[in-house]
């Protein structure tokens, strides 16, 4: 049996009195792909705010490792040490240096000996191509760079899992694949459980080993990847696929 | 305009100087004390506490600083409380000026995009793990241009203190020129005073503001 | 009895003098307000021009300003029109020119910012659109430079509201004046009188100025949101 990390149940969300999201039920395994595909609005990006506590909810039931998460502040601060999470908009600090900003939390919040942070993050930019930027401030770097030293600040955490939200939508098309082909290493190197949402079609065939298809807060349906992108179980999913193509 | 009645007015004056830069140290040093602490309580919104700092912001910077000190020196006395003149000053000015930083430091605060809070909150920082590490320096570095505004601000309300007695750079000039009736004289060497104190002052904090920006945002 | 001094307050015309001595320091306020205002804009608009001259003789005028406490000011006014100039105005109206000068400076500053802040391809825009330098001012920036000086001036106004209270260090009645006349005129009978004359005082500025700080702040919030 694959061992189950995240499991989202009857969960509903509202701002104010607009309903967010209606009645998702989903669960993830170790080492599985998820990706959230939908168009804009559908709640995609909500629903992976909620799922590290960004957002609150109001009804239904998120399980992490099979025990029920009590939605306090205090709970939620010590599963985001184990919930990786990267943002659109990058959100390096702006006045620490890359190697500073890759250190804070590990050794500030986990408390864990800098030296032995230090190393594993070098190894971490030398992953990803950086290592000469280690001692640069964010603002010296270019929007894709900037989100390869986004992803290794969430990894240095040691993260079960890792959020993606719309993670290239901001970067100019070049600097896209950079950023793609870390996560796509991710997936397949470090078998990292990972949810992912994102716009771009051909990165989310290639990778997502199940597809949730949402529009207006509900999910739609529940695909395995490669056949989702075959073969849409909806007509909306159909409709959305064709609409991304030129 | 007579230079040996500016020339023997310059003993007195330097004293007044003096006064005003210490009172001025004294209650931006203070102020500043103040307003940090009350707009972090603000910031994290403690309840209860939060609320009480909330009104006295708004009082302290919606009433004028005369009518707080003769509150503290005049009024207060009555109460029991007595004061010197001193005291009634730098007092009224850290509860004005607190109230001023503290909206200044918000303003930093608040200023600071939401989503550099959520990448701190998605690392697994608390509360204060938070304040130090990312709203503290970056709202610091944001609130510099107000705080600055609030310095000269301040050093000029000590101008007020003459109103108490207070042998400030005001007092001195108006003491001066009551008892020799010479007022061109007086009032020009006082307005050159504060000049040679804020000139310097607002130069300097103009490239503070600058090296500040850069150094935390690059720009 | 510290309560016993409360009466005070409300003995013979005490209270409606104080009401008179406050109706003093927001008459001087408005009047000053609107002249400064007016003198502003002119000037603010001629900040924006490209004559050197005329920038820096104003960015001097606004620099004074920036220096000298507003009580020195007052003096200066005080002390120097009459010996100096000859010129002998009611000190209400030597108040009302020190800070109409004043507030003047600070709303130039206000004008030139927000006429400046206006984008520039809201500028741009309107000059494709083919209007004139005076419709271009006349439709495009002075509304939208209006919306972002409005707070601004709020607070500004807020500001000369409480400097109103220096009205009394060149013996004008303001509210001040009268309730130090009240507190020493009933000195002996309520010893803790000047407790709750001041304290009223403190109430009324807090009164008249709260709800435009709170007015300014709304405007921005709104602004930014």
């Amino acid at each position: 049996m694959a061992e189950e990390i995240l499991k989202v149940d009857h969960l509903n969300k509202y701002y104010g009195d607009w309903q967010a999201l209606h009645d998702i039920n989903f669960s993830l395994n170790k080492g599985e792909v998820v990706t959230l595909l939908g168009p804009s609005g559908s709640g995609k990006s909500t629903l992976i705010r909620t799922l590290n506590g960004l957002e609150p909810f109001r009804s239904g039931e998120i399980y992490f490792h099979g025990k029920k998460v009590e939605p306090s502040p205090k709970e939620w601060q010590e599963l985001r040490q184990k919930i990786g999470m990267v943002f659109q908009s990058y959100d390096l600090f702006p006045n620490l240096t890359v190697l500073e900003n890759i250190l804070l939390a590990p050794t500030k919040v986990q408390k864990r000996p800098r030296e032995e942070v230090k190393k594993e993050a070098l190894e971490l930019l030398e992953r990803v191509h950086l290592t000469e930027q280690a001692n640069a401030y964010p603002r010296e770097l270019s929007g894709g760079q900037k989100q390869r030293i986004a992803i290794v600040r969430a990894l240095a955490m040691h993260p079960e899992l890792m959020l993606f939200d719309e993670v290239t939508a901001s970067l100019d098309p070049e600097m896209v694949r950079g950023v793609l082909e870390i996560i796509k290493e991710l997936a397949d190197r470090d078998h990292m459980t990972m949810i992912i949402v994102t716009h771009e079609m051909n990165f989310a065939a290639k990778i997502a080993d199940k597809v949730l298809f949402l529009e207006n807060g509900r999910i739609l349906e529940e695909t395995a990847g490669k056949e989702f992108f075959d073969h849409p179980q909806t007509k909306r999913a159909a409709e959305f696929l064709s609409s991304m193509e030129f | 305009m007579n230079w040996e009645v500016i020339q023997q007015s310059i003993p007195s004056f330097v004293k007044g100087f003096q006064l005003t830069l210490w009172l001025s140290f004294v209650g931006i040093v203070g102020s500043l004390v103040v307003g940090v602490l009350v707009s972090l309580v603000r910031y994290f919104k403690i309840p209860i506490i939060s609320k009480i700092l909330g009104a006295y912001v708004e009082v302290g910077r919606n009433t004028p600083l005369l009518i707080q000190l003769f509150f503290l020196y005049y009024g207060f006395p009555v109460l029991g409380m007595k004061l010197s003149a001193e005291a009634s000053g730098i007092i009224g000015l850290i509860f004005l000026g607190g109230a001023y930083m503290a909206e200044g430091f918000a303003g930093g605060f608040n200023g600071i995009n939401k989503s550099q809070i959520d990448a701190g909150l998605a690392l697994g920082m608390n509360q204060w793990e938070l304040a130090r590490y990312v709203v503290l320096p970056q709202g610091l570095a944001l609130s510099v241009p107000a705080l600055s505004a609030n310095v000269i601000f301040l050093i000029k309300e000590t101008s007020i203190f003459s109103v108490i007695a207070i042998p400030e750079l005001t007092n001195t000039a108006l003491d001066l020129i009551g008892m020799y009736y010479r007022s061109n004289e007086y009032l020009l060497v006082l307005v050159i005073a504060y000049a040679i104190i804020l000139i310097p002052l607002i130069l300097f904090l103009d490239w503070l503001e600058r090296r500040v920006r850069y150094g935390s945002f690059g720009n | 009895m510290a309560h016993s001094g409360i009466s005070v307050l409300l003995e013979g015309s005490n209270f409606s003098r104080l009401m008179g001595g406050l109706w003093t320091s927001v008459w001087i306020a408005v009047v000053s307000l609107l002249i400064g205002l007016v003198l502003g804009t002119v000037l603010g608009l001629l900040r924006t021009m490209k004559n050197r001259l005329i920038r820096f003789i104003l960015w001097l005028y606004l620099e004074f300003f920036r220096i000298v406490p507003t009580i020195v000011l007052l003096f200066l006014v005080y002390y120097i029109l009459p010996r100096q100039f000859k010129i002998d105005l009611p000190a209400t109206w030597m108040a009302v020119l020190a800070f109409a000068l004043w507030v003047a400076a600070e709303f130039s500053d206000i004008v030139r910012g927000a006429l400046e802040s206006v984008p520039k391809h809201q500028r741009e825009s309107g000059l494709a659109l083919g209007l004139s330098s005076w419709q271009l001012f006349r439709y495009v920036l002075l509304p939208q430079a209006f919306q972002l000086e409005l707070p601004a001036t709020i607070n500004l106004a807020t500001r000369v509201i409480k400097t109103t209270s220096l009205l009394m260090t060149i013996s004008i009645m303001d509210v001040i004046n009268v309730g130090q006349q009240i507190i020493e005129a009933n000195n002996q009978t309520h010893p803790t009188g000047v407790f709750w004359v001041y304290g009223l005082i403190f109430i009324l500025y807090f009164v008249v100025d709260y709800p435009l700080s709170l007015w300014a702040k709304r405007l921005t919030a709104k602004q930014n949101y």
